[in-house]
Protein backbone atom coordinates (compact mmCIF):
# COMPACT_ATOMS: atom_id res chain seq x y z
CA UNK A 1 0.00 0.00 0.00
CA UNK A 2 1.02 3.44 -0.84
CA UNK A 3 2.24 5.18 1.79
CA UNK A 4 2.79 8.93 0.19
CA UNK A 5 0.13 10.70 2.09
CA UNK A 6 0.42 8.71 5.42
CA UNK A 7 2.54 10.39 8.15
CA UNK A 8 4.23 7.79 10.85
CA UNK A 9 2.14 8.38 14.19
CA UNK A 10 5.41 7.97 15.88
CA UNK A 11 7.30 10.86 13.94
CA UNK A 12 3.43 12.96 14.75
CA UNK A 13 3.85 12.40 18.56
CA UNK A 14 7.82 13.37 18.31
CA UNK A 15 7.08 16.48 16.51
CA UNK A 16 3.86 17.58 18.51
CA UNK A 17 5.50 16.69 21.87
CA UNK A 18 2.27 13.87 22.65
CA UNK A 19 2.29 10.52 23.65
CA UNK A 20 1.05 7.61 21.49
CA UNK A 21 -1.43 7.19 23.99
CA UNK A 22 -3.14 9.92 23.29
CA UNK A 23 -3.56 9.43 19.47
CA UNK A 24 -4.66 6.07 20.09
CA UNK A 25 -7.27 7.48 22.30
CA UNK A 26 -8.12 9.82 19.82
CA UNK A 27 -8.71 7.22 17.39
CA UNK A 28 -11.08 5.22 20.00
CA UNK A 29 -13.04 7.72 20.04
CA UNK A 30 -13.09 7.78 16.28
CA UNK A 31 -11.94 11.30 16.36
CA UNK A 32 -9.00 10.30 13.63
CA UNK A 33 -8.38 7.32 12.05
CA UNK A 34 -5.21 5.28 12.09
CA UNK A 35 -3.87 3.31 9.23
CA UNK A 36 -1.70 0.38 9.99
CA UNK A 37 0.68 -0.34 7.08
CA UNK A 38 3.52 -3.19 7.81
CA UNK A 39 2.28 -3.02 11.12
CA UNK A 40 3.36 1.11 11.83
CA UNK A 41 0.24 3.11 12.45
CA UNK A 42 0.16 6.21 10.10
CA UNK A 43 -2.03 8.87 9.83
CA UNK A 44 -3.36 10.54 6.41
CA UNK A 45 -1.95 14.05 6.13
CA UNK A 46 -5.53 15.29 5.91
CA UNK A 47 -6.21 14.50 9.13
CA UNK A 48 -3.14 16.67 10.30
CA UNK A 49 -5.06 20.16 10.11
CA UNK A 50 -8.04 18.60 12.61
CA UNK A 51 -5.22 16.69 14.45
CA UNK A 52 -3.37 19.97 15.49
CA UNK A 53 -7.16 21.35 16.47
CA UNK A 54 -7.54 18.25 18.84
CA UNK A 55 -4.33 19.43 20.40
CA UNK A 56 -4.56 22.24 20.83
CA UNK A 57 -8.00 22.05 22.99
CA UNK A 58 -6.63 19.32 24.59
CA UNK A 59 -2.94 21.05 25.98
CA UNK A 60 -4.48 25.37 25.78
CA UNK A 61 -7.73 24.90 26.81
CA UNK A 62 -7.39 21.62 28.72
CA UNK A 63 -10.55 20.39 26.69
CA UNK A 64 -10.56 16.02 27.50
CA UNK A 65 -11.41 13.96 24.75
CA UNK A 66 -14.90 14.15 25.25
CA UNK A 67 -15.10 17.63 24.99
CA UNK A 68 -13.07 17.31 22.13
CA UNK A 69 -15.54 15.29 20.18
CA UNK A 70 -18.57 17.53 21.76
CA UNK A 71 -16.71 20.46 20.47
CA UNK A 72 -15.99 18.76 17.02
CA UNK A 73 -19.63 18.10 16.48
CA UNK A 74 -20.70 21.54 17.14
CA UNK A 75 -18.22 23.33 15.37
CA UNK A 76 -19.57 20.44 12.61
CA UNK A 77 -23.04 21.89 13.35
CA UNK A 78 -22.16 25.44 13.22
CA UNK A 79 -20.27 24.86 9.83
CA UNK A 80 -23.54 23.32 8.17
CA UNK A 81 -25.43 25.91 9.41
CA UNK A 82 -23.46 28.76 8.43
CA UNK A 83 -23.67 27.49 4.78
CA UNK A 84 -27.51 26.98 5.45
CA UNK A 85 -27.24 30.75 6.16
CA UNK A 86 -25.35 31.17 2.86
CA UNK A 87 -27.57 29.29 0.93
CA UNK A 88 -30.93 31.45 2.18
CA UNK A 89 -29.09 35.00 2.04
CA UNK A 90 -28.23 33.76 -1.64
CA UNK A 91 -32.04 33.06 -1.91
CA UNK A 92 -33.40 36.16 -0.08
CA UNK A 93 -31.43 37.83 -2.65
CA UNK A 94 -34.02 36.92 -5.06
CA UNK A 95 -36.49 39.56 -3.08
CA UNK A 96 -34.59 42.05 -2.74
CA UNK A 97 -33.95 44.86 -5.48
CA UNK A 98 -36.83 44.28 -7.25
CA UNK B 1 1.38 52.59 19.51
CA UNK B 2 -1.14 50.63 21.66
CA UNK B 3 -1.10 50.72 25.18
CA UNK B 4 -2.70 47.27 26.92
CA UNK B 5 -4.45 46.94 30.29
CA UNK B 6 -3.55 43.40 31.04
CA UNK B 7 -5.37 43.47 34.33
CA UNK B 8 -8.33 44.52 32.55
CA UNK B 9 -8.18 42.44 29.60
CA UNK B 10 -7.91 39.27 32.15
CA UNK B 11 -10.57 41.31 34.20
CA UNK B 12 -8.91 40.90 37.19
CA UNK B 13 -7.64 43.41 39.94
CA UNK B 14 -3.65 43.93 40.34
CA UNK B 15 -3.44 42.17 43.61
CA UNK B 16 -4.79 39.01 41.39
CA UNK B 17 -3.01 35.84 42.33
CA UNK B 18 -1.19 33.60 40.16
CA UNK B 19 -4.27 31.11 40.80
CA UNK B 20 -6.70 33.71 39.34
CA UNK B 21 -4.74 35.43 36.74
CA UNK B 22 -4.32 31.73 35.56
CA UNK B 23 -8.45 31.23 36.14
CA UNK B 24 -9.56 33.94 34.49
CA UNK B 25 -7.07 33.22 31.40
CA UNK B 26 -8.32 30.02 30.98
CA UNK B 27 -12.01 31.19 30.96
CA UNK B 28 -11.21 33.67 28.39
CA UNK B 29 -9.70 31.10 26.07
CA UNK B 30 -12.10 28.99 26.17
CA UNK B 31 -14.13 31.43 24.83
CA UNK B 32 -12.18 33.66 22.06
CA UNK B 33 -9.76 30.42 21.02
CA UNK B 34 -9.70 30.85 17.23
CA UNK B 35 -10.59 27.23 17.01
CA UNK B 36 -13.60 27.42 18.34
CA UNK B 37 -14.62 30.95 16.58
CA UNK B 38 -13.63 30.33 13.06
CA UNK B 39 -13.52 33.11 10.98
CA UNK B 40 -14.22 35.39 13.58
CA UNK B 41 -11.83 38.31 13.25
CA UNK B 42 -12.85 39.86 16.72
CA UNK B 43 -12.06 36.54 18.51
CA UNK B 44 -8.81 35.90 17.65
CA UNK B 45 -7.91 39.47 17.94
CA UNK B 46 -9.06 39.54 21.73
CA UNK B 47 -7.21 36.28 21.79
CA UNK B 48 -3.63 37.31 21.21
CA UNK B 49 -4.52 40.12 23.83
CA UNK B 50 -5.59 37.61 26.23
CA UNK B 51 -2.93 35.59 25.13
CA UNK B 52 -0.48 38.50 25.78
CA UNK B 53 -1.77 39.59 29.03
CA UNK B 54 -1.29 36.02 30.30
CA UNK B 55 2.52 35.46 29.22
CA UNK B 56 3.24 38.74 31.03
CA UNK B 57 1.14 38.62 34.02
CA UNK B 58 1.79 34.64 34.74
CA UNK B 59 5.37 35.38 34.78
CA UNK B 60 6.16 37.24 37.97
CA UNK B 61 9.45 38.92 36.44
CA UNK B 62 7.69 40.55 33.69
CA UNK B 63 4.65 41.50 35.71
CA UNK B 64 6.72 43.54 37.86
CA UNK B 65 7.94 45.02 34.85
CA UNK B 66 4.51 45.92 34.14
CA UNK B 67 3.58 46.71 37.36
CA UNK B 68 6.37 49.29 37.88
CA UNK B 69 6.02 50.91 34.17
CA UNK B 70 2.50 51.26 34.24
CA UNK B 71 0.83 53.85 31.49
CA UNK B 72 4.37 55.05 30.49
CA UNK B 73 6.25 51.81 30.29
CA UNK B 74 7.48 53.15 26.80
CA UNK B 75 9.48 56.16 28.15
CA UNK B 76 10.37 54.30 31.43
CA UNK B 77 12.23 51.51 29.40
CA UNK B 78 13.65 53.80 27.51
CA UNK B 79 15.30 55.48 30.03
CA UNK B 80 16.20 52.38 31.72
CA UNK B 81 17.80 51.44 28.43
CA UNK B 82 19.55 54.97 28.08
CA UNK B 83 20.87 54.98 31.48
CA UNK B 84 22.50 51.59 31.18
CA UNK B 85 23.79 52.22 27.75
CA UNK B 86 25.30 55.28 29.25
CA UNK B 87 26.66 53.95 32.21
CA UNK B 88 28.51 51.32 29.84
CA UNK B 89 29.13 52.74 27.19
CA UNK B 90 29.62 56.27 27.56
CA UNK B 91 31.00 57.13 23.95
CA UNK B 92 27.76 56.53 22.20
CA UNK B 93 25.39 58.84 22.35
CA UNK B 94 21.24 58.80 22.76
CA UNK B 95 20.57 59.14 18.82
CA UNK B 96 20.22 55.05 19.43
CA UNK B 97 17.03 55.12 21.57
CA UNK B 98 14.37 57.02 19.57
CA UNK B 99 12.35 53.57 19.29
CA UNK B 100 12.01 54.70 15.70
CA UNK B 101 12.49 50.98 14.35
CA UNK B 102 9.54 49.29 16.19
CA UNK B 103 6.40 48.12 14.25
CA UNK B 104 2.97 47.20 14.54
CA UNK B 105 2.72 43.59 15.17
CA UNK B 106 0.23 41.40 16.48
CA UNK B 107 1.27 41.98 19.79
CA UNK B 108 1.18 45.27 21.36
CA UNK B 109 4.19 47.40 21.42
CA UNK B 110 4.55 46.99 24.99
CA UNK B 111 4.97 43.22 24.53
CA UNK B 112 7.39 43.07 21.81
CA UNK B 113 9.82 46.03 23.32
CA UNK B 114 10.13 44.53 26.82
CA UNK B 115 9.57 41.10 25.85
CA UNK B 116 9.79 40.83 22.42
CA UNK B 117 12.60 38.29 22.10
CA UNK B 118 11.92 36.34 24.53
CA UNK B 119 8.62 35.37 23.50
CA UNK B 120 8.74 34.91 20.35
CA UNK B 121 11.62 32.32 20.99
CA UNK B 122 9.04 30.67 23.69
CA UNK B 123 6.35 31.19 20.87
CA UNK B 124 8.21 29.42 18.26
CA UNK B 125 8.85 26.62 20.40
CA UNK B 126 5.60 25.44 21.63
CA UNK B 127 3.93 26.51 18.12
CA UNK B 128 6.37 23.75 16.13
CA UNK B 129 4.04 22.73 13.39
CA UNK B 130 3.82 19.69 11.23
CA UNK B 131 2.06 21.06 8.93
CA UNK B 132 2.60 24.90 7.00
CA UNK B 133 0.02 27.62 8.05
CA UNK B 134 -3.32 27.37 6.23
CA UNK B 135 -3.94 31.12 3.87
CA UNK B 136 -7.47 32.57 3.47
CA UNK B 137 -8.18 34.99 0.27
CA UNK B 138 -11.06 36.14 -0.94
CA UNK B 139 -11.78 36.12 -4.69
CA UNK B 140 -14.63 38.52 -6.60
CA UNK B 141 -15.88 36.83 -9.68
CA UNK B 142 -18.92 37.53 -11.69
CA UNK B 143 -21.77 35.24 -12.30
CA UNK B 144 -21.06 34.63 -15.84
CA UNK B 145 -17.11 33.91 -15.10
CA UNK B 146 -18.32 30.80 -13.05
CA UNK B 147 -21.21 29.38 -15.60
CA UNK B 148 -18.34 27.39 -17.16
CA UNK B 149 -15.17 26.57 -15.53
CA UNK B 150 -12.75 29.52 -15.13
CA UNK B 151 -9.03 29.73 -15.14
CA UNK B 152 -7.23 31.69 -12.83
CA UNK B 153 -3.74 32.33 -11.90
CA UNK B 154 -3.52 33.71 -8.38
CA UNK B 155 -0.57 35.25 -6.88
CA UNK B 156 -0.01 34.02 -3.21
CA UNK B 157 3.00 34.76 -1.05
CA UNK B 158 4.87 35.33 -4.72
CA UNK B 159 4.31 31.61 -5.97
CA UNK B 160 1.35 31.70 -8.52
CA UNK B 161 -0.91 29.38 -8.82
CA UNK B 162 -2.69 28.54 -11.72
CA UNK B 163 -6.59 27.59 -11.10
CA UNK B 164 -9.51 25.92 -12.24
CA UNK B 165 -12.58 26.88 -10.85
CA UNK B 166 -15.20 24.72 -11.63
CA UNK B 167 -19.05 25.82 -13.08
CA UNK B 168 -21.33 26.90 -10.41
CA UNK B 169 -19.01 27.92 -7.83
CA UNK B 170 -21.32 29.58 -5.24
CA UNK B 171 -21.33 33.37 -3.41
CA UNK B 172 -19.98 32.64 -0.33
CA UNK B 173 -18.49 29.06 -0.81
CA UNK B 174 -14.92 28.36 0.75
CA UNK B 175 -12.52 25.57 -1.60
CA UNK B 176 -9.97 24.33 -0.38
CA UNK B 177 -6.35 24.37 -2.31
CA UNK B 178 -4.12 21.98 -0.60
CA UNK B 179 -0.65 22.47 -0.02
CA UNK B 180 -1.03 25.92 -1.14
CA UNK B 181 -0.67 27.38 2.51
CA UNK B 182 2.27 28.11 4.45
CA UNK B 183 5.52 25.68 3.75
CA UNK B 184 5.39 23.08 6.32
CA UNK B 185 7.92 22.45 8.77
CA UNK B 186 10.74 19.97 9.03
CA UNK B 187 9.53 18.43 5.95
CA UNK B 188 5.46 18.21 6.64
CA UNK B 189 2.95 18.99 4.56
CA UNK B 190 1.73 22.24 3.11
CA UNK B 191 -0.60 23.96 4.87
CA UNK B 192 -3.71 24.85 2.74
CA UNK B 193 -5.31 27.91 0.55
CA UNK B 194 -8.65 28.60 1.70
CA UNK B 195 -9.96 30.95 -1.10
CA UNK B 196 -13.98 32.17 -0.17
CA UNK B 197 -16.00 33.40 -3.86
CA UNK B 198 -18.04 36.58 -3.95
CA UNK B 199 -19.83 36.41 -6.70
CA UNK B 200 -21.38 39.41 -8.53
CA UNK B 201 -24.28 39.35 -9.88
CA UNK B 202 -25.11 41.87 -13.59
CA UNK B 203 -27.26 39.74 -15.24
CA UNK B 204 -31.36 40.04 -15.49
CA UNK B 205 -30.98 36.59 -13.39
CA UNK B 206 -31.26 35.93 -9.95
CA UNK B 207 -29.59 32.68 -8.65
CA UNK B 208 -30.79 30.35 -6.31
CA UNK B 209 -28.65 27.59 -5.54
CA UNK B 210 -28.61 25.91 -9.42
CA UNK B 211 -31.65 27.60 -10.53
CA UNK B 212 -31.79 30.76 -11.94
CA UNK B 213 -35.03 33.15 -11.46
CA UNK B 214 -36.25 35.92 -14.51
CA UNK B 215 -39.16 38.17 -15.27
CA UNK B 216 -40.44 38.13 -18.66
CA UNK B 217 -43.08 40.85 -19.58
CA UNK B 218 -45.90 39.50 -21.62
CA UNK B 219 -48.19 41.57 -24.14
CA UNK B 220 -52.14 41.08 -22.94
CA UNK B 221 -53.16 39.58 -26.43
CA UNK B 222 -50.33 36.89 -26.18
CA UNK B 223 -51.04 36.05 -22.74
CA UNK B 224 -54.84 35.72 -23.85
CA UNK B 225 -54.34 34.28 -27.23
CA UNK B 226 -51.24 32.24 -26.71
CA UNK B 227 -48.59 32.43 -29.30
CA UNK B 228 -45.00 32.00 -29.05
CA UNK B 229 -41.82 34.41 -27.96
CA UNK B 230 -37.94 34.43 -27.55
CA UNK B 231 -36.79 34.53 -24.32
CA UNK B 232 -32.97 35.13 -22.78
CA UNK B 233 -31.79 32.08 -20.73
CA UNK B 234 -27.87 32.24 -19.84
CA UNK B 235 -26.72 30.47 -22.83
CA UNK B 236 -28.42 32.40 -25.40
CA UNK B 237 -32.05 32.52 -26.52
CA UNK B 238 -34.75 30.05 -26.47
CA UNK B 239 -38.51 29.96 -28.71
CA UNK B 240 -41.25 29.18 -26.12
CA UNK B 241 -44.77 28.37 -26.62
CA UNK B 242 -47.31 30.80 -24.46
CA UNK B 243 -50.38 28.95 -23.49
CA UNK B 244 -53.58 30.69 -24.27
CA UNK B 245 -54.83 32.17 -20.48
CA UNK B 246 -51.71 32.71 -19.18
CA UNK B 247 -51.95 34.63 -15.89
CA UNK B 248 -49.89 37.43 -14.12
CA UNK B 249 -47.11 36.07 -12.28
CA UNK B 250 -47.61 33.03 -13.49
CA UNK B 251 -44.24 31.00 -13.63
CA UNK B 252 -42.76 28.16 -15.74
CA UNK B 253 -39.99 26.22 -15.48
CA UNK B 254 -37.15 25.42 -18.18
CA UNK B 255 -35.64 22.41 -16.96
CA UNK B 256 -31.79 22.07 -17.73
CA UNK B 257 -31.34 25.94 -18.18
CA UNK B 258 -29.97 26.88 -15.02
CA UNK B 259 -27.25 27.59 -13.34
CA UNK B 260 -24.40 24.37 -13.70
CA UNK B 261 -24.42 22.07 -10.76
CA UNK B 262 -20.85 22.35 -8.93
CA UNK B 263 -18.97 19.73 -9.81
CA UNK B 264 -21.69 17.84 -11.79
CA UNK B 265 -19.95 18.15 -15.60
CA UNK B 266 -23.10 18.73 -18.02
CA UNK B 267 -25.80 19.01 -15.09
CA UNK B 268 -27.72 22.09 -14.78
CA UNK B 269 -30.47 23.75 -12.64
CA UNK B 270 -33.88 25.27 -13.89
CA UNK B 271 -34.65 28.13 -15.40
CA UNK B 272 -37.95 29.86 -13.16
CA UNK B 273 -39.63 31.99 -15.55
CA UNK B 274 -41.97 34.66 -13.96
CA UNK B 275 -44.79 36.15 -16.33
CA UNK B 276 -45.35 39.46 -15.64
CA UNK B 277 -48.73 41.05 -18.30
CA UNK B 278 -48.41 44.12 -19.56
CA UNK B 279 -51.84 45.83 -20.61
CA UNK B 280 -51.62 47.62 -23.57
CA UNK B 281 -51.89 52.21 -22.75
CA UNK B 282 -53.04 54.89 -24.91
CA UNK B 283 -56.09 53.44 -26.17
CA UNK B 284 -57.40 54.12 -29.71
CA UNK B 285 -61.45 54.71 -29.68
CA UNK B 286 -61.83 51.63 -31.39
CA UNK B 287 -59.74 49.56 -28.95
CA UNK B 288 -61.91 50.43 -26.22
CA UNK B 289 -65.46 49.90 -28.46
CA UNK B 290 -63.83 46.29 -29.00
CA UNK B 291 -62.71 45.82 -25.16
CA UNK B 292 -66.28 47.31 -23.73
CA UNK B 293 -67.85 44.62 -26.27
CA UNK B 294 -65.61 42.15 -24.60
CA UNK B 295 -66.58 43.15 -20.83
CA UNK B 296 -70.79 42.64 -22.27
CA UNK B 297 -69.26 39.65 -23.43
CA UNK B 298 -68.51 37.85 -20.04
Amino acid sequence: MKTQHLILIKTLCSQYNIEISFVDSLNKIGLIQIEVVDQNQFIHQDQIGNLEKMIRLHNELNVNLEGIDVVFNLLEKERALRNELNTLKNRLRLYEND
Amino acid sequence: MTFLDYYKILGISKTATEKEIKSAYRKLARKYHPDLNPDNKDAEKKFKEINEANEVLSNPENRKKYDQYGKDWKHAEEFEKAKQQQQTQNKYSRQGFSGEGQSEQDFSDYFESMFGGARSSSRQRSSTKFKGQDFNAELHLNLKDVYEPHQQILTVNNNKIRLTIPAGVENGQVIKIKGKGGKGLNGGPNGDLFIKFKINNHTQFKRAGNNLYANVDLDLYTSILGGEMNINTFKGKVKLKIKPETQNQSKIKLKGKGFPIYKKEGSFGDLIITFNIKTPTNLSDKEIEIFRELKKLR
